[in-house]
């Protein structure tokens, strides 16, 4: 009797026990991944604003526990003029970059759709090439390249009557420097975006960009109002990925100088760097890479916005 | 009144007229096509010859590198500079690290990232917006700026100067990404297999592993190339995090290279050479696949 009414009991109580099984397993799905990037990059996010709070030096680091300060930091690294220079040169730095990184890329992109096979099928490997490259090689080669003795960019420029670059040292003048640095940042930086946009040209359907050019649009035309606006989330991806990427610019600057970039170089990753790990201010180092990822926030905002659209969507 | 020859001499006229047309049309297609290809050829040699630069200093004697008439082709061929990069300190001891720090990393990668991509594309549940929201929002960080609370976190727990900080770091780094790829992958393979697969008596366990893994093969080995190549490249974590020698990893073997009387040009590019050679190889074998996988992103946003 007991065991009659017990056993309906015993069914709904394992059907409860697997549906709730079978809703937890999601949960269990994902939890491992939740834990490592929660650990591991959620946290360590967590505690640069609370040690930006904070005086943090060689003392602190030997006791493990800082002084709190409230925004002292802040305070200081905002009256400091030459953050603000930082400041200004890296958003100059960054736009140069992204801009001539998305703009010739789309070029390239175009005319990859206009050039028969051959050519580029070597396009694409040359860009394949490059993209492969670790930037640490790139980097090198390019401190080779620029060399003031030996250097094969001062011998060429030389023979090409564009001036007289013998033992011409390209780091003697920032604007000099970072047009080298310009250089390295979007060359690396070409393939990434070239191969993105192209796979997206692929994407638009022949017919589209035809009857535009059946009711009479030009060229220029077809791009600016058929091809380019097709192309608008691509265009964000890339210009947001450049843009975080670009920002926080940090071997191709410090190694190319030799680990030892002088004041006229520095970008906020490298001014971030120095105050912390060269000079052992970690509190006031820290407060200047919130500044820095609170300005990439801002930027990040519209793409992020923009995925999550896409993705609700598909 | 027309005579009927004059009739026929206007028609020739007009198929002569047409025939210049299409020549003048055709001479014009193939300049413009032959202006196009030059250009794309010019982008591919201006984008290659960086590289095609490091690989002939790398091969060349001592003598033909320090010129101030630089020698376009290394004519007296040596592999001095590759025995030099070889034999210099822990090169060997560095080759090693990176091998295990990226491929532990890798395997650890693989099997967390697929397991979240079936629970995201697989089940609706409550706060799954939220999880993909923050795969996306952590991409955004910069790594550079999370450096000093990373050093700080393993230093207290005594994980500086060792290989399971760095891979730590590392996995968390690259997850993002291949979770938020791999999710679209899967979500692209009809469930409906797995179902079929367990109404034939597969459990739920069985058909992820027989149907599902399998069919994402191509997406496993993309994102692996993806991780693969951000870890192997990756230098001011390592940098900072790894301070002994002996326990670095390839790209700060490779920064440290300068000697106090400056660069040797020849060696370090032979150093750079070998450093990037996996990358590019494994580029060139697994390209296939990774053109598909990016194409499938493109789309996806």
């Amino acid at each position: 009797m007991g065991l009659a009414i017990a056993a309906p009991d015993l069914g709904s109580a394992l059907r409860r026990y697997a549906g709730l099984r079978s809703r937890l397993l999601p949960y269990a799905l994902i939890s491992p991944s939740v834990a490592a990037i929660a650990g591991i990059l959620a946290f360590p996010l967590g505690m640069l604003v609370w040690l930006s709070l904070q005086r943090y030096g060689l003392r602190e680091l030997i006791a493990h526990s800082g002084q709190w300060i409230g925004l002292d930091n802040y305070r200081t690294i905002l009256a400091d003029p030459v953050f603000r220079q930082v400041v200004v040169r890296s958003v100059l730095f960054t736009l140069a970059c992204v801009a001539l990184s998305v703009g010739l890329s789309t070029l390239i992109a175009l005319l990859l759709l206009k050039v028969r096979k051959a050519v580029r099928i070597l396009v694409m490997s040359a860009l394949v090439f490059v993209w492969a490259t670790p930037v640490i090689v790139t980097v090198d080669i390019w401190q080779w390249m620029f060399d003031y003795e030996f250097g094969v960019i001062n011998y060429l420029l030389t023979q090409l009557h564009v001036g007289n670059f013998i033992h011409h040292n390209w780091f003697d003048d920032p604007i000099q420097g970072f047009t080298v640095f310009i250089l390295v940042v979007v060359w690396g930086a070409i393939p990434f975006v070239t191969i993105t946009l192209y796979a997206g040209l692929l994407q638009i359907p022949s017919d589209v960009i035809d009857s535009a050019r059946v009711d009479g649009a030009g060229r220029w035309q077809t791009f600016r109002f058929v091809t380019a606006p097709m192309l608008k989330p691509i265009f964000l991806i890339v210009t947001c990925l450049s843009t975080i990427w670009d920002f926080g610019v940090f071997q191709q600057i410090y190694v190319m100088l030799n680990a030892r970039p002088s004041a006229d170089y520095f970008t906020i990753a490298i001014y971030s760097y120095r105050e912390s790990f060269g000079v052992a201010k970690y509190g006031l180092g820290a407060a200047i890479a919130v500044i820095l990822v609170l300005i990439l926030v801002i930027v990040t905002f519209f793409y992020v916005r923009e995925t999550v659209k896409v993705a609700e969507i598909a | 009144m027309i005579a009927p020859g004059a009739a026929q001499g206007i028609q020739v006229g007009r198929a002569r007229a047409t025939t210049q047309l299409t020549i003048r049309v055709n001479v014009w297609q193939r300049t413009s096509q032959l202006l196009l290809d030059a250009v794309g050829v010019a982008v591919a040699l201006v984008m290659l010859f960086p590289i095609y630069w490091m690989v002939a200093t790398a091969f060349k004697p001592g003598r033909d590198i320090l010129t101030l008439t630089p020698k376009w082709i290394p004519a007296p061929f040596t592999l001095q500079n590759f025995q030099d990069a070889i034999s210099r300190p822990f090169f060997l001891d560095d080759v090693r690290n990176s091998v295990v720090i990226v491929g532990v990393m890798l395997v650890m990668a693989l099997a967390i990232a697929f397991l979240a991509a079936v629970g995201t594309a697989r089940f609706g549940f409550r706060g799954r917006t939220a999880f993909l929201v923050m795969i996306i929002a952590v991409q955004m960080v910069p790594l550079n700026a999370l450096i000093i609370p990373v050093y700080l976190m393993l230093d207290g727990i005594g994980q500086t100067d060792a290989l399971p900080g760095v891979i730590a770091v590392y996995l968390a780094v690259v997850l993002p990404f291949m979770v938020w790829t791999l999710r679209g992958f899967v979500a692209n393979i009809p469930a409906e297999l797995e179902e079929a697969a367990m109404i034939d008596g597969c459990t739920r366990t069985g058909a992820a592993l027989r149907i599902t893994l399998p069919l994402v093969g191509p997406g496993l080995v993309a994102t692996a190339i993806f991780g693969f190549i951000q870890a192997w490249n990756e230098y001011i974590i390592a940098y900072v995090l790894l301070s002994s020698p002996h326990n670095q990893t390839l790209t700060v073997w490779l920064a440290s290279f300068t000697t106090n009387h400056g660069p040797e040009w020849g060696p370090l590019m032979a150093g750079a050479t070998l450093t990037g050679l996996p990358v590019v190889a494994l580029f060139l074998v697994l390209q296939r696949y990774l053109a598909g996988g990016l194409a499938a992103g493109a789309v996806k946003g």
